[in-house]
Formats: C-alpha cells, structure tokens, sequence
C-alpha cells in the first residue's frame, strides 16, 4: 500500500483526471469491486489488465456512470472527475455520459446510416448549429478514426453493413464526435484483425493528445505499446498501478508478476 | 369387435418392444457393444408394427362401408332396383341397414330380410377378417423387428426414419385439408359469379341479399354490390387500429423501457388476461356499455347517433387488439440488442431519446409486422361486429353510423333457410374468399417485414 501511494505521488506533478476513492461495486451481494483508490491523468492512455471476472468492465463502467443501467449494480465510494464527484445528486448522469465517452468490446455500431451514426451524438446535445458544421464534424470524426478514406463515397449507407474492424472505428469516431474529455475502451480490439488493431493503437496514441483514454485489454502487449500507465485488478481489487513500463519490468506485487509471465490467468 | 384390432395392435407392440429390448440386451451382456441402446431397438420395433398396422386398421375401417355397400345392392334379387333413380337406391340401402341395426318399420319385404342377414354376415367376416389381418401383419412386423437386431444395427436412425415418416404424414394432412378448404370456397365463388356478374360485385355500391327462397315469398329482387359491406368492414377496422396502435405502442414502449420491475410484473400478465377474453364477452360489452355511452354522449351534445355504430363496435375491437399489439411490439423492443440501447446511453443520451432514435426505430420492422396481422384479425373478427355491428350495408365513412362488416353479412346469409344454388346463400361464399384474400396478402406481407427483420440481429 505504501508502495502504492509513493507511485500516486510520482503521478502528481501530471494533471490528474478522474480520482477514485473507496470505490466499491456490488451486484446484489457479488462484491465485484473492492476498495478501489486509483487516479486517471489526463492526456494519458491508462491501461487495465487482470484475469477475466476481476471487475475491469465494472470499474470501467464506474466511470460514465454505466453501471446506473444494471438494476442490480451498487456503486459505492467516491469518484471524482475534475474534483467533482460524478455520484453526487446534482450530477446528470446524461450530461456526465457526454463528456466521458465509451467504445465497447464489441463493436454496436446504430442500424442507421454511417452519417447517422456519427452526427447522432452531436445532434442530440446541439455541437452544431447548421448542417455544414455537422458535416465537418462528422467528416473530422471519421479522419481521426481512420475511417474517413473507406467510407467517405457511401456515407448514407448503414453503419451495420461495414467489416467488424470498420464498424468498431464507426463506434469510435461516434464516440469522438461528441468531443468528449476521457474515452473508456473496453477491449475495443477483441474482435479484430492484427491490421484493424494496429489502425485502433495508432489512433489511442493519437487520441491522447486531447484526451484521457482508459482501454481494457487482455494483451499485455497492446497494453505495453499503447499506454503510459497500467492498473493490474485482479479478484476486484486493484493490486498494482503504476507506469507501464515499471509494472512490465519490476512488478512489486507477487501477483501481478504471476500474470504477466502467464501465470495467473 | 371394433375394439379388438386396436387391442392385439397394442399387445403386439409391447411385446415387439419387449422381445427387442431383451435380444439387445442380450448381445450386449455378451459384451459386444451396441450401436443403438437398447430402447431404441425396443422402441424401433413398436413404432414398425403400430404406424403401418394403424394405418392399415384406420383405412380399413374407412373403406369397409363401402365396400360392404356394394356388395350388399351386388346381392340384391335381379330386378328390385330397376328404373329406380340414386335417391331411391339409397333409401333402400338405410333401410336394410336400419333393419339389419333392429329398426323395423312396418313389413319390409322378404327380400329386403334376408338382405339385412346378409349385411350382418358381411359385417362379422369384415370384423374377423380384419382381426386376422391384424394378427398377421403384426406378428410379421414383430419378427421382422426382431430379426434386425444386431449389434451394428442403427436402431436409432430407424427410429428417426419411422418418427419422420409420421411427421411428413401430418404435415402433409395439415396442408391438403387447407387446400381442401380454399379449393371449396374458390368452387363456389366461381358458382356465386355465374349467377352474379364479379364486376356488380365488385364495385356495386348496393347491398341488399334478400331473395325469396319459396315461390311465394315477397321479397325484394336482390342486389349484390359488395362495395358498402367492405366499406363497412373498413370503417370498423380503422377505428379499431385507431384505438388499438397507440395504446399498444405506448405501453409497449412503457413496459419495455421505463416501467419498474414491479410494476411491469403486475401489468404483463393483465395484458395477457385481456387477450384471453373470449370475443363474445367483448360482445356485450359492446352492445351493454360502450354503445349506450356513445349514444348518450352524442345525445348529450345534441348528435344523432344511431346505437350500434362502428365507433362502438371498433372501439371494443381495438380494445381486444391492444394485448396482441403490445405484446409483438414488446417482442420486437426486447428483441433490440442491449448493446444498442448502451451505445445510445453511452453517447449521453436519455431513456427516451435512446428509445426514440434507436430503439424504436430498430424494432419498426417487427412492429409493423404486428400491426399488419392485427389489421387482418380486424377485418376477419367476427363475434363483436355481429354482435354490435348493424345488419343494413350503407355507403358512409361516418364512425357514428350504422354500418355493417363483411363477417357479419357471411354469418346472416347463412342463418335461416339456406340452398345452396342461391345467390343468396353463394354470395357469403364470394364474400369468405375476398376476405381469405385479403388477409392472406396482408399476413404474407407482414410475414415477410417480420422475418427479414429477425435477419439482422440473428
Ligand atoms: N450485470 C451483472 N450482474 C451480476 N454480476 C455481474 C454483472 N456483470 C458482471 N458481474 C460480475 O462481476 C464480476 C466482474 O465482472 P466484469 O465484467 O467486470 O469482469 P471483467 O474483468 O470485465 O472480465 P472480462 O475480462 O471477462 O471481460 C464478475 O464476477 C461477474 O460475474
Ligand atoms: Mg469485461
């Protein structure tokens, strides 16, 4: 724990995004994620890891406020974006989802077309003004998604009917598109090809130029080439967090050097 | 007696079933193994002997009245029947039969005595003869059965082979009583537009079906313009679809999305009671409460409203529609994936703005689907219009008019006094068909919106 704290300090003289506190999530009576003190720089990649079931969706989900949709979920503790505590009663929930976008593991894109997909963010919480400006929008979207080129001749053509890696960097540029300050991925590679995942790292990398991206991963190396900072969950708690590099070269927990040279898993 | 051929049919398989099930257990105690269990080689055997004896016992007993008919009018005395015509031969037939069953009306002739012993005989050799036949096919079928089981012998697949057969069989009656039913109809539709030309039919605006039936009966001449009923059928229907599509979109929408789990637990099952209400009790409701307080109402501010309008009688049947559009687009709601609804929440959108742009317009296809068959319920409903719905066909569009629907003109022409070379008593025939056509093309269209929807999630 000590150790713990030190490495949260070296994290300080970065701008800090998001902060949990005593974070704790239950389903019914699972105690899904236990105690969990993390904090999220801005204008970083942070990467979770941890063997399946050990709560990196749920902790991920903690942090748009997700969980609010499962009816039995149970948030508890404090989580604060910018100081606030996103909990709290005066936080709307939907305007909190606006600023922290998500991508999921599998790709959902809308049965809509592809320009539909992208301005649909935009249009519900008014970024533009007239139609030209959304254009832009969704035209910048899709570049930074590296989606622009494949698609930019059939835009009005629904989103479902792109390749898997296609659709998840529509979900991706969706997900920008209402400019949000921290981008969630949970696995958002998974269900791709080793190109489509190397077009989606490159865009991580250049995504943290404006923003704070958390990404899920079960691939210690995307972990190690995309992200500065690196959380190891594992049975919901939060066993190690600390720069990359650190926790891929000189683990301090017994556990977390047990997974990454495949030993829990 | 009848009951004898079933019986040994029975016996026969347990013990075919019996005796198969030992002789595999037998090789296997040897310690050879099996292809098949054991059940399946006992199970193989039943179903050999009961599908074909079946089959045969059934047929038999189908066709042995005839059978035994001709041979009994074969045996009559040279010269009895002649110059007689069918009808007559016929009498005679159900009058030895009725002696032969020990009716006996007066004095038959001696002729027709003896013809009555004689079908007696005929009907014990039937009886007998069957019982043998029985005894035989299936004491074959039984060895047979029997001397297949082997150890390699796939018993298993036979039985698929055997229940398959079955299968083919009822799907097969299924459709051939269908295309009876409509082959029926079409034959008299076609009598029906000998008498009556299709172009009066079709686009006649005049309704009214009374011709005399007796000589003497004073009545008008008949016109058979079918424009008004359909007209009338119509009016009902769309009031019904007015009462019943918003109500059931919006509570589907309400319990797929927003309700709480409570209370979506209480109302789900009222809904599925609503559905369960025969239509009759719709029925009174109609006549007893809804049409009274309508005619009270437009009385009330100063409208002539005639007491059995279409707003009642539709208004009634959109609420017997409201469960059954509910449900299917409850259906199609549930059927949008979670990952869509999270996409849209994720984005910062409300429950409603999700439901709105992506959900709803992702189930659309479905609902259309159900929206489409509760149109064809509409229109082929038939207890609550004749029950609220007026007798007189009228050239109106106006809800709060008497009208009447094409099912209720189908049931009073073929009320009362009916033959059925009567223009009359066809046109209910002619009628039937356009309906069957009508919601034949709206459900092959809804089944189609429906199934290439379920394309795109599967
Ligand atoms: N909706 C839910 N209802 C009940 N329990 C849940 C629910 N979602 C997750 N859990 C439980 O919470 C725990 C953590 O699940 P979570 O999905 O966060 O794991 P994860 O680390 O993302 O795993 P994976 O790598 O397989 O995606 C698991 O034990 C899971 O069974
Ligand atoms: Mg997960």
């Amino acid at each position: 724990m000590d150790d713990l704290r030190q490495h949260l300090q070296v994290a300080g003289d970065e701008e800090v995004k998001i902060s949990a506190r005593n974070c704790q999530v239950f389903y019914g009576d699972t105690h899904a994620i236990k105690d969990v003190d993390v904090d999220i720089l801005d204008k970083t990649v942070t990467a979770f890891i941890g063997p399946s079931g050990c709560g990196k969706s749920t902790f991920l989900r903690c942090l748009n406020r997700m969980n609010d949709t499962i009816d039995v979920a149970r948030v508890e503790g404090e989580i604060l974006m910018d100081g606030e505590n996103i909990y709290d009663k005066k936080v709307d929930p939907v305007q909190l989802r606006a600023k922290v976008g998500m991508v999921f593991q599998k790709p959902n894109p809308f049965p809509k077309s592809i320009y539909d997909n992208v301005s649909y963010g935009p249009k519900i919480h008014g970024l533009a003004r007239n139609k030209a400006e959304l254009d832009e929008i969704v035209e910048r979207s899709l570049r930074r998604a590296a989606l622009w080129d494949e698609v930019k001749d059939r835009l009005q053509t629904p989103g479902t009917g792109l390749s898997g890696g296609q659709q998840q960097r529509l979900c991706i540029a969706r997900a920008v598109a209402t400019e949000p300050e921290v981008l969630l991925m949970d696995e958002p590679a998974s269900a791709l090809d080793p190109i489509a995942t190397a077009q989606i790292e490159e865009l991580i990398d250049e995504l943290k130029q404006n923003y704070s991206v958390v990404i899920v991963t079960h691939s210690m190396q995307q972990a190690a080439r995309v992200s500065q900072k690196t959380a190891f969950f594992h049975l919901g708690n939060l066993v190690e967090y600390d720069d990359t590099g650190t926790i891929f070269t000189n683990p301090q927990d017994p556990r977390t050097e047990s997974y990454i040279t495949g030993r829990i898993g | 007696m009848t009951l004898a051929p079933f019986v040994i049919l029975l016996l026969a398989a347990a013990v075919g079933y019996a005796i198969n099930i030992q002789a595999a257990r037998a090789i296997r105690s040897n310690g050879v193994r099996l292809h098949s269990l054991e059940g399946f080689h006992g199970l193989f055997s039943l179903l050999l002997v009961i599908v074909p004896v079946l089959t045969l016992v059934l047929l038999w007993l189908a066709l042995e009245g005839g059978v035994i008919n001709r041979l009994l009018m074969a045996s009559l005395p040279d010269g009895v029947l002649d110059g007689l015509d069918s009808g007559a031969v016929q009498l005679i037939g159900a009058e030895i039969r009725s002696i032969a069953g020990g009716r006996i009306f007066g004095t038959p002739e001696d002729w027709k005595l003896e013809a009555a012993d004689r079908l007696i005989a005929y009907r014990q050799t039937s009886a007998w003869l069957l019982v043998i036949v029985v005894v035989l096919v299936s004491a074959a079928l039984v060895f047979f059965a029997r001397g297949k089981v082997a150890a390699e012998f796939r018993a298993r697949q036979g039985v698929e082979r055997i229940t398959l057969g079955l299968m083919v069989f009822c799907a097969v009656v299924a459709i051939f009583t269908t295309i009876g039913i409509v082959a029926a109809l079409t034959f008299e539709t076609i009598k029906f537009f000998q008498l009556v030309p299709v172009t009066e039919f079709l686009f006649g605006t005049n309704w009214e079906p009374q011709i005399p039936i007796r000589e003497d009966q004073i009545a008008a001449e008949g016109a058979f313009g079918a424009v008004p009923v359909f007209l009338g059928t119509i009016v009902i229907a769309t009031v019904a679809l007015v009462v019943a599509v918003p109500v059931g979109l919006l509570s589907a929408i309400y319990l797929n999305e927003f309700a709480p789990h409570a209370f979506r637990k209480v109302v789900k099952p009222i809904l599925e009671v609503l559905a369960g209400v025969p239509t009759v009790v719709y029925g009174f409701f109609a006549i007893l409460v809804v049409a009274p307080a309508i005619r009270q109402f437009g009385q009330s501010i100063g409208l002539d409203v005639a007491s059995n309008t279409a707003l009642a009688a539709g208004g009634v049947m959109g609420i017997m529609l409201i469960p059954f559009i509910s449900s299917f687009a409850d259906d199609a709601l549930s059927a949008v994936p979670q990952s869509l609804r999270d996409g849209a929440l994720a984005l910062g959108a409300t429950r409603g703005e999700m439901m709105m742009n992506v959900v709803f317009p992702a189930a659309i296809p479905g609902i259309v689907g159900g929206v489409l068959l509760a149109v064809s319920r509409a229109i082929g409903e038939t207890m609550i219009v004749v029950m609220a719905a007026g007798l007189i066909a009228r050239m109106t569009i106006n809800p709060l008019d008497s009208v009447t629907a094409v099912t209720v003109q189908i049931v009073t022409l073929l009320i009362g006094d009916t033959a059925f070379d009567n223009p009359k008593t066809l046109a209910a025939f002619a009628l039937g068909m356009m309906l069957f056509l009508a919601t034949l093309v709206i459900n092959v269209f809804a089944l189609r919106i429906v199934r290439k929807y379920r394309e795109i999630y599967d």
